[in-house]
């Protein structure tokens, strides 16, 4: 409050209505001020930039061999250095970076999506829920990344069946965590009284459930997000994500594995790449927890 | 205690019930012919047939499911294509491998994840507790084979103090059991002692304020009685209850970790089986693995109803 205001004025002021700001804004000013988010925020978003800028900053194909050039260490000319092949790791890491984000993007509108609508649907119809939740906690009793490395067994190596085997490992865990908010929401008064002004299912879900059920699925999928990026480079690593050439950053390190006594930029550099990025979606969802769902913080 | 493990047991039926359908149906998701794809491109029509015959794909798919559930109960997850041994046989001969080395990380996560929780949370907001969030950050986020590779640039290849891989079995040779599973223990651990740190520590917090650590401290007990007896005590209960989700993570975790360090357990086997259409093998791992985990958190819950009086009264 400004100092020149008289006390018998905050009466008055107090007395009028307070400029109602919306609560995301008021979110967003405190995530802002969160250390830990700005930090991981800013971690996260060199790798974004690299994704998206990848065509401009990194002009080499990242297939493009150039056997006269193998296994340069990293100078002005080759800023990452160069593989057994003599391919510029600048370009490969670069668009390995491409690779994790849209393959993080994707995992995680799956489970925004299709997680939201299985644990919304699961909390709010209780007739359902029993069967959907069986089949959920069976999923969930999978140790996730033998799940994701037996489905892209059945599925096949590409990019796009990697999305859709992290999608089925990820999704019942998003979905759980929906339905025990909306669980709680639906006792709520406010829902009660929707429902006695006549508001239908539908309605109810989108316009008072869901919003309220908001906060700690995006926390959930900040993590998720970063879930992803791990899992998929380690199934690439192991050789059955993404085949080879490939330039996801496991295909990278895996290919570096051979040389890493004389090459060990091969593996070090997508190895940080890939460290930035979960070290930039961990803090960022740490940050997002505490300002977004502070009951939460409790638990881990 | 009996009532908990009781109940916990029925509703594991189900979910172990779903787990062997899912398990089931993975064969038949395989787009296109399975058997083609198991034989792969250079078999000729016969071998794919013979394949076909081998699984009983080429029976109605409700006789393979009772066939399928007949021979589970038998013990019988059939045989891998890979080794020509019957699946359970392979996995009897790697698991304690793979138990081995999740439970020396378990030893180290336990030891380093708690006594790094419980000081940052006696020493709330200083540099200690500091260090150790920022420690535990990075535990989380490092992937592990990363650090494992890191590891063994430095330790195995740079300094010699240990092989860069293998295995030696503990009861041929403890000593060198522990040298060669170090490394790969620390690397599998990390994660775990990131996350086991943070929970420590925030339930710690959540223990230190409650009213009973103040009439502890107001009647003059020592610091030393009160963090163990009192908070202690009371904050292990709600870390119990992670355990479970501690062993899914040492199980997922020590596929990438023996794979890194040619160990020669469950990891290796399955991923080995995935690479080469081994599919028996890979149903056979798969299921072994989780209803193992399914009963970890059985074992789980009825320890947490032991420690806490509370949900034993919910139960009865």
């Amino acid at each position: 409050m400004p100092p020149d205001i008289a006390i018998g004025a905050t009466v008055l002021t107090e007395a009028q209505d307070p400029p109602r700001r919306h609560p995301a804004a008021v979110a967003l000013q405190r995530l802002l001020h969160h250390r830990l988010f700005v930090t991981g925020l800013a971690l996260f978003a060199i790798i974004l930039l690299a994704a998206v800028l990848a065509p401009w900053i990194a002009p080499t194909d990242p297939n493009q061999l150039s056997m006269r050039q193998t296994f340069q260490p990293p100078s002005w000319a080759h800023p990452f250095g160069t593989d057994n092949f003599g391919r510029s790791l600048w370009s490969r890491v670069i668009y390995g970076a491409q690779l994790s984000m849209l393959i993080g993007i994707s995992v995680v509108a799956i489970n925004a999506t299709i997680g939201t609508a299985i644990g919304a649907a699961s909390g709010y119809f209780r007739r359902i829920d029993n069967v959907v939740m069986r089949v959920n906690d069976a999923l969930m009793a999978f140790p996730a990344i033998l799940l994701a490395i037996a489905i892209t067994a059945v599925l096949g190596p590409s990019i796009g069946d990697v999305i859709i085997a992290l999608g089925i490992v990820y999704t019942p865990r998003t979905a759980r965590i929906v339905r025990s908010s909306v669980i709680v929401l639906r006792e709520m008064e406010y829902v009660q009284a929707a429902v006695a002004a006549g508001a239908g299912h539908w309605r109810i879900l989108r316009r008072h459930i869901l919003p309220n059920a908001m906060a700690p699925l995006i926390v959930q999928l900040s993590f998720l997000f970063a879930y992803a990026v791990l899992t998929e480079a380690t199934l690439s690593f192991l050789g059955v994500g993404a085949v080879p050439p490939t330039p996801t950053w496991g295909n990278i390190m895996a290919d570096g594995r051979q040389y890493m006594t004389d090459a060990p930029w091969i593996i070090a550099i997508p190895g940080a790449a890939l460290m930035i990025t979960v070290l930039g979606l961990n803090m960022l969802g740490d940050g997002l927890r505490d300002v977004l769902d502070p009951r939460l913080r409790i638990q881990q | 205690m009996i009532l908990v493990l009781i109940r916990r047991l029925g509703s594991a039926i189900p979910i172990l019930l779903i787990v062997t359908l899912i398990t089931f149906g993975m064969i038949h998701m395989i787009p296109g012919d399975p058997a083609a794809a198991i034989a792969g491109i250079t078999a000729t029509p016969d071998q794919i047939a013979q394949i076909r015959h081998n699984l009983g794909l080429d029976k109605p798919l409700a006789s393979q499911l009772v066939h399928w559930y007949a021979n589970l109960l038998h013990g019988d997850l059939g045989t891998s294509l890979l080794l020509g041994q019957p699946v359970l046989y392979a996995v009897a001969v790697r698991l304690p491998v793979t138990i081995g080395l999740s439970a020396y990380a378990l030893v180290i996560t336990l030891i380093l994840g708690l006594a790094s929780g419980i000081i940052a949370a006696l020493k709330q907001n200083t540099w200690i507790d500091q260090a150790a969030m920022v420690f535990a950050m990075f535990g989380i986020s490092v992937p592990n084979f990363y650090l494992g590779l890191l590891m063994i640039i430095v330790f195995a290849v740079d300094l010699g103090w240990v092989p860069t891989g293998g295995y030696v079995a503990f009861a041929d040779d403890p000593w060198g059991w522990f040298v060669c599973m170090t490394l790969p223990a620390i690397s599998l651990a990390l994660l775990l002692i990131g996350l086991l740190a943070r929970i420590t520590r925030s339930t710690m917090l959540e223990v230190l304020r409650q009213d009973y650590i103040r009439t502890a401290r107001a009647k003059g007990l020592p610091q030393r009685k009160i963090v163990i007896k009192h908070a202690l005590s009371n904050a292990l209960i709600p870390i119990v209850t992670v355990i479970g989700i501690i062993v899914s993570l040492l199980i997922s975790g020590s596929v990438v970790t023996e794979t890194l360090f040619s160990i020669p357990g469950m990891g290796q086997l399955l991923t080995q089986a995935v690479l080469n259409r081994d599919y028996p093998m890979v149903q056979g791992g798969l299921l072994i693995l989780t209803a193992l985990l399914v009963l970890v958190n059985i074992g789980v819950d009825v320890l947490y109803a032991f420690l806490d009086p509370r949900v034993r009264y919910d139960a009865a």
